[in-house]
């Protein structure tokens, strides 16, 4: 019972990251309708600023993490923004499939610029502990204080999203793009303001799940983005793509699948191959995903 | 044939020849290393290695006249890549012989090409059996898997764990192979294994297998991995509150176990090819000349071992008189006794090298030797 529920942790956790990263994909899919699959490298970038940042500040402080935390935020916005503004932007309008491959591009792009020499290089180098880390134990249950910074922060950023969402003016614009670009516009929403903020609010949480991925897996490179964007995407489709907490759930639970089968002596080989069947079947059984409606209420 | 024509011939047949003698001043010999990536420690340890000696070869006047030349392929530690280094320094640049890879994943795809060539490969650390199996052109200065499990069982079992869990990776044909001969003896030996746990190569998140292996109750955790998994597994485990003993194989050597692990990686255990801190003299000119050629880093055994590669080579080259290359597999195959870095190296009947492990563990971020461990 203690290893099932210590499985529980470690999976919630592990799935707290991915539903960050989710959320974005899910996000720009709403508004734009297309997978932006350059997302997996913002939350590289998120870690790589963290990183840098974090050999000049104090290690081990609360406030010194937040600064690091808002700091790789902040950056993954702006070059959210940018990529949506020098990119894609120009290619608004032409077919999704277009936009699809130049999303590729670009990730490929950041990818070997990171793999340069002069920018970070292809080792992989420590990332500083920014939080301070202490371990926990209550009654053979063992979670470490960057777990629990993890899940508080990803609940805490989840409740924020959809406040934005639900409460703001900007959310309302979201949603109304979301529903219908050109009727959006012609009552008087401006879709570019409404675009740029999507990206950099999706931006934004995947450099926060960068830095709490890094703080919980210290060692950063440039493809550590490839395989939690991967499942991080899976997770978005298996909740429901355009349903924020569609993806929410949807990282839980591919989390905690992994971990769940991850522990178990006989099938800890196929953990990533049974995370995906478990995919293909819920897609089988409903094709909009869990939490996916058909066309309405989509963000 | 009018005169003009019969010199412009003439020009071009010299030039044809002038071509072909620049091409015989040095004998080119191919190196395929992980210069960037997941394992480029190791790459570059073995390639600063390799090239040292080649320097050291060119400066005592080369071998058979001519100079070496090393042509040096990246596979950025991917899989794939080295096949395709290793055709184009077999095609392009017309190796004599190859020197690589340290992975023994990518070593066994370096070897079909090299022996479908009749070219031979000369691997500095890839201990996987089937390396050599390859065929009769593949050779290794290093002991191999059976050896180095061995030696942790034994170790195992002298230390007085009686119940080790594994962890192994299953993509790495090294991991696969070290956790097997470990099993092999250590079972035999009268120890028995809670837990074998596996994981993929790449994976940052062992919570899962650990927190197994804890309820599962184990003396020791044998992690036949590569360091960067090794320093994660290390934090890991210390977070969840696993707190015997890790130990692992040559793959944890590096600088970046200490760096990433941290103080979690104080006490592990594992066995490696050479200490820098052997007295002998062979050792002690060369952990020298290493640390003035590359600023004064530490030579650790893939860089000692890189080094032998191309030393072990050269010898054979100076034995068969000819860049030849079934003459020159004739030499390497009867190497015997080279006094290298890394201990005296046989090459044997499987082209294997025999020579002593050497046990370190890790004591306030500092490698420490415990024990020498013979064949």
């Amino acid at each position: 019972m203690t290893e099932f529920l210590q499985q529980l942790v470690n999976g919630l956790s592990l799935g707290a990251i991915y539903a960050l990263i989710a959320l974005g994909y899910t996000m720009v899919y709403g508004v734009l309708r297309f997978i932006n699959f350059a997302h997996s490298e913002v939350f590289m970038v998120g870690a790589m600023i963290a990183w840098k940042l974090g050999q000049y500040l104090p290690n081990g402080t609360l406030w010194g993490g937040l600064v690091v935390l808002a700091a790789a935020m902040a950056g993954c916005a702006v070059l959210g923004v940018t990529i949506e503004r020098l990119v894609y932007r120009p290619l608004r309008g032409t077919a999704t499939l277009n936009v699809l491959i130049t999303a590729i591009g670009v990730s490929l792009l950041l990818q070997s610029v990171f793999q340069h020499p002069r920018v970070f290089g292809a080792t992989p180098q420590l990332f500083p502990a920014v939080f301070p880390s202490k371990n926990f134990t209550f009654g053979g249950l063992a979670i470490s204080s960057n777990q629990l910074v993890v899940i508080t922060v990803a609940a805490l950023l989840i409740v924020v999203l959809q406040l934005v969402i639900f409460r703001t003016r900007m959310g309302r614009a979201m949603r109304a793009v979301a529903l219908n670009p050109s009727a959006a516009q012609l009552v008087g929403v401006n879709l570019n303001a409404v675009i740029s903020f999507t990206f950099a609010l999706g931006s934004a949480l995947a450099g926060a799940g960068g830095v709490l991925y890094a703080l919980n897996y210290p060692s950063v490179e440039p493809l550590m983005g490839v395989m939690p964007g991967l499942k991080a995407f899976v997770a978005a489709v298996l909740g429901g793509i355009g349903s924020i907490p569609g993806a929410a759930l949807g990282g839980l639970i591919l989390g905690t699948i992994e971990t769940l089968v991850g522990g178990s002596a006989t099938l800890s080989t196929y953990k990533d191959a049974i995370a995906f069947a478990v995919l293909i079947f819920i897609l089988l059984c409903r094709p909009t995903g869990l939490l996916g409606r058909a066309a309405t209420e989509k963000v | 044939m009018t005169a003009p024509r019969l010199r412009i011939l003439t020009a071009f047949a010299l030039l044809l020849a002038g071509t072909a003698a620049h091409a015989q001043d040095t004998i080119k010999v191919g190196e395929i290393a992980s210069l960037t990536g997941k394992e480029a420690t190791f790459g570059q340890s073995s390639h600063k290695g390799t090239l040292l000696a080649i320097e050291h070869l060119n400066a005592a006047g080369g071998v058979l006249g001519k100079r070496f030349e090393l042509v040096t392929e990246d596979n950025q530690s991917k899989a794939g890549e080295s096949a395709t280094a290793a055709r184009k320094l077999l095609s392009r640049d017309k190796a004599v012989a190859l020197l690589g890879e340290v992975a023994s994943s990518r070593s066994l795809e370096i070897a079909p090409v090299a022996q479908a060539a009749k070219i031979p490969m000369v691997s500095p650390a890839s201990t996987n059996p089937k390396v050599t199996e390859t065929g009769n052109y593949i050779f290794r200065v290093c002991f191999i898997d059976p050896f180095q499990g061995t030696v942790m069982a034994k170790f195992a079992l002298k230390r007085g764990w009686k119940k080790v869990a594994t962890l192994t990776s299953v993509s790495s044909a090294y991991s696969v192979g070290l956790g097997k001969f470990f099993k092999e003896t250590y079972t035999a030996g009268g120890g028995t294994i809670p837990a074998e746990q596996k994981y993929a190569e790449g994976d940052k998140d062992f919570h899962a297998q650990l927190t197994a292996i804890k309820s599962a109750g184990a003396d020791a955790v044998f992690v036949p991995g590569y360091y960067n998994e090794a320093a994660l597994i290390s934090k890991q485990a210390r977070e969840l509150g696993l707190t015997v003993p890790l130990f692992g194989g040559d793959g944890w050597e590096s600088s970046s176990l200490l760096d990433i692990g941290g103080a979690a990686v104080d006490g592990i255990f594992f066995s490696t090819h050479y200490s820098p801190d052997d007295a002998a003299p062979v050792v002690q000119n060369f952990v020298k000349a290493y640390k003035a050629r590359w600023g004064g880093e530490t030579p650790d055994a893939m860089a000692a071992l890189g080094y032998d590669s191309a030393l072990v080579l050269a010898d054979a080259l100076k034995r068969a008189g000819t860049t030849d290359a079934a003459k020159l597999r004739d030499a390497l195959a009867a190497t015997k006794d080279f006094p290298g870095v890394t201990g005296k190296t046989s090459i044997d009947a499987q082209r294997n090298a025999t020579k002593a492990a050497a046990i370190f563990t890790v004591k306030n971020s500092k490698f420490v030797f415990v024990e020498s461990i013979a064949p």
